[in-house]
């Protein structure tokens, strides 16, 4: 009744593989999109922007890039806060101008300096040297698998956070081994610095959400995205059928590292301002991401969004329901959230372990039918 | 002319003939693709393969038989690249091979089907027979990104061959249900189409009637039959069922501990006294 597929036939191949074939779903798709475009820069305020769609929407970039690797490759990987560390830092030397010294021999140095690029650009470029990063990290699982591979991973956490502690480069020999990103705009609109409007940060963010997230789903429904989730279902087979596995592994690492990269520049640059590797980039970002996507559900690109929607909306959710409307105590309120989601993961897991895009599967079959189910 | 005689193609030169009428080309049994010479495979100290040469002809169907353990799946692994044996060579198409990584020779145009059904399982039907065609895609990443013109015309014109496996499969209706909830005789046959998307020229089967009642065997021997008459594929199969065997093969190499005791047509290895030894067991006093 609510979800009508009779009368929708497809008479070519092309329609039949379209993300999605109804047009029911189609049209739905496209009002929202349209409404997050169009109607919601005009009402967004301060604190809808940095507390609520903007993690959103970074997350969910995050969360994106993690599936592609585990939910679609089958690769665990416990080094997402390292990567976004990387995408952060690559956006600040950019944004900063990037200055590479090679040493020539003899104290002389072969310097190559590069101006301060555009905002678009250093996110851009932020990922792209996640990604490099990333098949490094990801020549491992080649050899190892599973929890093996996951321990691997998070030495590539432990790893990057250490290093850009200590590598002064990175963060431009300041004083307190923060970043700061400088004032940079966009068309002449500021994207960075302290002085942005909601509106614009807001666009900002949706505009590389919605790119990357169409592109990824490009990705996994075609060649590349069939190698993947057959080396994750059966790597001997996927083999025998001509995957060659180091390819398919490394893409995933590489493609799955440029998300992650370009959701760590993002936070930085355009959320935060501010960065600190300990702080910002820690473990429980990479333990964060992999709740969002279990959540979510595992292999799929709308999952990844509803995973971060989840985690990141229901802290505030609970916060505005028990300070804001019953006057709970603000830690209490922060306890009885981390209970909550602790709980809700253990129900997803036990319930539905492939999270919340296969219950939204299993309700749409339910609809199809509804209310005469035979 | 007897209407009974021309019914009943009875000897498979009455078949032939019949074809011939029709316009449909016979069956053709050519060179030979594939030669194994000598091979040894050895595990440290077991010997999982000694010795032991066969070919297949182009358009064959060549069985592989032999008790449990006799070293029929591990001479198919060696076949398609996955162990690489200590001594002996392969031969295909007139030329020596190289050892290779088995995604190459699955570029070359072997491809296979497992013993315990290896398919994908988070995937659907029609996704798994699409991994089939993933050594013949070949648009770029950049396109596949934006999932316009080459990337969606390459889909699209594989999705038309994989269609035709499809149909020829009789599996229309489970095209969009994921795998894993499918029953045991249509894995096998949506496996069994996995391999042939891959339109290759030499078609590994590792028993493909494996824990099947008489009438999935049936089906399955016809669907054997059809993709070696139609499409002229050369086919390895091993399996266990004698009679099958028998019936659909036209030469058989049979292989115990190992080594090869037997090779010939159905007929020849049915009255071998070694082969009879040993399936049947023979008193050492």
């Amino acid at each position: 009744m609510f979800y009508r597929e009779t009368g929708d036939f497809k008479t070519s191949y092309a329609g039949d593989i379209q993300t999605f074939p109804l047009a029911l779903d189609r049209n739905r798709f496209w009002i929202v999109v349209a409404f997050a475009f169009l109607v919601v820069p005009f009402f967004v305020n301060s604190y809808w922007e940095k507390a609520v769609l903007l993690p959103f929407f970074i997350y969910a970039l995050a969360a994106i890039g993690l599936n592609i690797l585990t939910g679609y490759c089958g690769q665990v990987s416990l080094g997402t806060g390292g990567f976004m560390a990387v995408g952060a830092y690559a956006c600040y030397k950019f944004m900063t101008g990037m200055d590479i010294y090679i040493p020539m021999g003899g104290g002389e140095y072969y310097e190559i300096l590069l101006p301060p690029l555009n905002i678009a650009a250093c996110i851009f470029l932020g990922g792209l040297t996640t990604a490099f990063v990333g098949i490094l990290f990801g020549l491992p699982s080649l050899r190892i698998k599973g929890f093996y591979l996951a321990v691997a991973t998070l030495a590539a956490q432990f790893f990057l956070v250490w290093l850009f502690n200590k590598w002064e480069w990175t963060y431009n020999y300041s004083a307190t081994g923060q970043i700061t990103a400088t004032e940079t705009s966009l068309f002449g609109i500021l994207i960075t610095g302290p002085n942005t409007e909601p509106w614009a940060t807001y666009l900002f963010c949706l505009t590389f959400l919605f790119i990357f997230g169409w592109i990824a789903r490009n990705l996994v429904r075609g060649r590349i995205g069939r190698q993947w989730m057959a080396i994750r279902d059966m790597d001997i087979a996927a083999e025998i059928i001509g995957v060659n596995p180091l390819k398919a592994k490394l893409t995933a690492f590489a493609i799955s590292s440029f998300y992650i990269g370009m959701a760590g520049a993002l936070y930085f640059a355009v959320w935060n301002g501010a960065a600190e590797p300990t702080e910002s980039f820690a473990i429980d970002k990479s333990f964060d991401v992999l709740f969002m996507i279990i959540i979510g559900g595992l292999g799929s690109i709308f999952g990844s969004l509803i995973g971060a929607a989840f985690i990141v909306l229901l802290p505030v959710l609970m916060k505005n329901l028990l300070v804001g409307m019953l006057g709970w105590p603000t830690d209490i309120a922060e306890y009885l959230q981390l209970i909550v989601v602790g709980g809700l993961i253990v129900f997803f897991l036990i319930k539905e372990p492939h999270g919340i895009a296969a219950l939204w599967r299993t309700i749409k079959e339910k609809l199809r039918l509804w209310p005469f189910p035979y | 002319m007897n209407i009974h005689a021309q019914a009943a193609a009875e000897t498979d030169k009455d078949y032939e003939s019949a074809e011939i009428a029709h316009g449909i080309s016979p069956r053709h049994i050519g060179e030979v693709v594939l030669e194994v010479r000598n091979i040894s495979l050895r595990f440290g100290g077991v010997k999982a393969i000694t010795d032991v040469s066969f070919d297949i002809r182009d358009g064959e169907i060549r069985a592989i038989i032999g008790p449990n353990g006799a070293g029929k799946s591990s001479m198919l692994n060696v076949i398609n690249g996955f162990y690489h044996p200590q001594d002996g060579e392969i031969w295909f198409h007139g030329k020596k091979r190289k050892p290779l990584k088995p995604h190459q020779i699955a570029q070359q145009g072997i491809a296979r089907t497992f013993q315990n059904i290896a398919l994908f399982k988070g995937m659907t039907t029609l996704d798994n027979i699409m991994t089939g065609r993933l050594t013949m895609m070949k648009s770029n990443v950049f396109w596949q990104a934006i999932w316009q013109g080459p990337a969606q015309a390459e889909e699209v014109r594989h999705r038309e061959t994989v269609e035709k496996i499809i149909d020829f499969l009789e599996i229309q209706a489970i095209r969009k249900t994921p795998v894993g909830k499918l029953p045991y005789g249509l894995q096998k046959r949506v496996e069994l189409g996995r391999a042939l998307a891959a339109e290759p020229k030499l078609l590994l089967l590792d028993e493909p009637m494996a824990g099947m009642n008489v009438e999935e065997k049936e089906d399955m021997c016809r669907f054997i039959l059809d993709v070696n008459e139609e499409f002229g594929t050369t086919i390895a199969l091993i399996e266990h069922d004698m009679g099958v065997v028998m019936d659909i093969s036209d030469r058989v190499v049979v292989l115990d501990h190992g080594e090869k005791i037997g090779d010939g047509t159905p007929d020849e290895v049915r009255s071998n006294q070694e082969v009879i030894d040993a399936y049947l067991g023979v008193s050492h006093d």
